[in-house]
């Protein structure tokens, strides 16, 4: 019988059987990762002839004198905030309508997912066209409306160019978010709103005290899924400003795309990365301890 | 005084689809009426029209001197305990219990003592700060329970509340809820398709069918004199003999016995006996009206055993589907592979074969 065999051999079987997966596993994650971190403390670039110099935390002193790094933390910081809030709002709110019964909402609720279906780059172009200055759709209806009297330089101008990709952001993930969300509410037993309304609640109070707190677990899953890829932000903005008017809307991952790609400054590239790497990770951390928390609250220990 | 009353209450859902018709009763206060039927009869969206968690269609429903129907559910001052319990996942016990206190704005010491007094009541003291996850059927039973009473309500609306539980609790538990409802004085309504728990449970009984009601009556009324054959074949456990016999002036004929029929002005040209397995009792030497049969299966339920019984000389003694009579014996009682029974007079009843209604009792 397999189960008379001494511990000692059965782990030794089972670390057998785990090893393809963790050398792939420090192949694809480790390897990069650490590769990062020790590149990070070297000075690697054209002026020394890509030649590895060794550099301790220089890069990370150069990095906090390097505005535009900071300002590009900041685009970052300033688009994963706004887009997200957005996207949390309308994903709810458009969760919410479709959780109601009505006729054709099978097919609204496929609809609905289109944006998301969609290649980035695609619709950014798409985006583009729209916000485009002189034959725009966007500025020839506001023009016949009559609410502006001449052209808007959308993405021409520092705040309006990061307005321009929250909105083309907004468009394309809200429906991620309203997905992940009715799947939540779905989850939510009509039971528990009738019991409610008996106990004496309003609507908004049901939503308040049963709908928030039970869909907490999707809604902390959704923020931490946007948050990594609107903090990870490129294709959108390489697509439609490629982080212009002047820099007003480089994101991190751009920045540090142009350092190592077009500058071919490699220590300090790796530097930038580790930096933003470790904000993200310590971010996402921080929810997923929220979001086991979030579940104890549910689930019991039987 | 409290008093509950639905008058002509109605609810169409489609031409099809109507599972209340014109339905008028009352509860008084110290009733306990359950709505009691198969499923699909309507007993449960009555509950949610009395509930507000549904409006009708058509008719009034009074609590007191208020007419509720077009009120909301929060603001009819009942409190209902639902099949699944509904409580809430993410609140405490006591934060349960509580809920419909608090969103009254009850003063919190009030609140307090409240789910203190309840929760002493329903042996709840110890499980308060814990989550409705942690907790057995029993106690999330009694925790929903909790929730109702500690709101003091005019009405209490209670939903097959003990379907969910195991059989050994479930009795336990209707005997508490006996006791519980019985200490207070508002009415309740409880919807249950177990005719056990109407029978124990109740004051009144309301048997539903179809989305009519068929009786209102207390539990040994419905048990004694059901007023139609519906009602004589779903209360009753084991179920009532029905059986469809050939009358013969005023005699009915089963088997080779001759059957006297009750008085009655015209016979109908169907006419069906029913008479309860339990009343049904082996025939001594010599004894008069008894219907010969040979017994081809018996279930033996512990105190009991239930023959069934193929009666001897009638027409379709030989054919697929022969007359059987069902009788329930003590286990003690010896019997023989074939059969006298006595069928007492005052345990039969007659209904009309084409209308089901009860025939005799000078009725008709």
């Amino acid at each position: 019988m397999i189960s008379s065999k001494p511990t000692t051999q059965r782990s030794f079987e089972g670390w057998i059987l785990v090893i393809p997966a963790l050398l792939l596993l420090a192949l694809v994650f480790a390897y990069p990762i650490a590769r990062a971190f020790w590149l990070s403390l070297f000075t690697e670039n054209l002026g020394t002839r890509l030649q590895p110099v060794f550099a301790g935390l220089g890069n990370f002193g150069r990095m906090a004198g390097d505005g535009r790094f900071w300002q590009s933390l900041q685009n970052t910081g300033v688009f994963t905030l706004l887009s997200v809030t957005l996207e949390m709002l309308l994903g709810t709110t458009i969760a919410l309508v479709l959780n109601q019964s009505f006729r054709g909402r099978g097919a609204l609720r496929a609809i609905v997912l289109l944006p998301w279906a969609l290649p980035t780059a695609v619709m950014a172009l798409a985006w583009t066209w729209i916000f485009n200055d002189q034959y725009g759709v966007l500025n020839d209806v506001l023009l016949r409306l009559g609410l502006v009297h001449s052209s808007i330089n959308w993405l021409g101008e520092p705040s309006l160019a990061m307005l321009s990709l929250v909105v083309a952001d907004v468009w394309k993930t809200t429906p991620f978010i309203s997905i992940i969300l009715l799947a939540g509410l779905q989850s939510i037993s009509p039971d528990l709103y009738e019991a409610h309304a008996i106990d004496g609640a309003s609507p908004w109070q049901s939503f308040r005290k049963i709908t928030l707190p039970l869909l907490m677990p999707q809604i902390l899953i959704a923020l931490v899924f946007r948050f990594a890829q609107a903090f990870g932000l490129f294709d959108l903005v390489q697509v439609m400003t490629g982080g212009g008017p002047g820099g007003s809307t480089e994101t991190v991952s751009l920045y540090i795309y142009a350092t190592i790609m077009r500058y071919l400054d490699f220590g300090y590239g790796a530097a930038l990365v580790v930096v933003t790497f470790s904000l993200l990770v310590t971010v996402v951390s921080l929810a997923a301890r929220l979001l086991r928390k979030s579940a104890n609250l549910l689930l019991s220990d039987e | 005084m409290t008093r509950l009353e639905l008058q002509n209450l109605n609810k169409v859902y489609s031409p099809q689809s109507i599972p209340v018709k014109n339905l008028s009763l009352s509860v008084e206060e110290g009733e306990f009426l359950t709505l009691l039927g198969p499923s699909g009869c309507g007993k449960s969206t009555i509950l949610r029209l009395i509930a507000g968690l549904e409006s009708p269609t058509a008719g009034q429903i009074r609590i007191g001197d208020r007419e509720v129907s077009k009120l909301r559910a929060g603001d009819r001052n009942i409190a209902m305990v639902f099949q699944s319990y509904a409580l809430y996942p993410h609140m405490t016990v006591y934060e349960n219990i509580a809920s419909g206190l608090k969103l009254r704005k009850m003063p919190a010491r009030e609140i307090q003592q409240r789910v203190t007094e309840v929760s002493w009541v329903l042996g709840l003291e110890e499980f308060l700060q814990r989550k409705p996850g942690q907790l057995s059927g029993g106690q999330r039973q009694r925790v929903a329970v909790g929730r109702a009473l500690v709101r003091r309500p005019d009405v209490f609306l209670l939903d097959e509340p003990l379907s969910n539980l195991d059989a050994l609790l479930r009795e336990r538990v209707r005997a508490e809820l006996k006791q519980l409802f019985e200490s207070q004085r508002s009415p309740v309504v409880y919807v249950t398709h177990d005719q056990t728990e109407a029978m124990t449970l109740s004051t009144k009984v309301a048997v539903l069918s179809n989305g009519f009601l068929q009786q209102l009556d207390s539990p040994q009324q419905i048990y004694n004199y059901p007023i139609n054959q519906f009602v004589a074949s779903f209360v009753g456990s084991p179920q009532m003999n029905l059986i469809p016999v050939v009358c013969q002036g005023q005699y009915a004929l089963l088997g080779t016995s001759k059957i006297p029929l009750p008085a009655m002005t015209m016979i109908p040209p169907q006419v069906i006996l029913g008479i309860r397995p339990e009343q049904v009792r082996l025939a001594s030497e010599g004894q008069p009206t008894t219907v010969q049969g040979q017994v081809f299966l018996v279930e033996n339920l512990g105190m009991h055993n239930l023959l069934s019984v193929r009666v001897a000389g009638s027409p379709g003694e030989t054919s697929a589907a022969p007359i059987m009579l069902r009788a329930l014996l003590p286990a003690d009682q010896p019997w023989r592979e074939s059969v006298s029974l006595v069928l007492p007079p005052e345990a039969i009843h007659w209904f009309d074969g084409q209308t089901g209604g009860r025939l005799g009792d000078g009725s008709s």
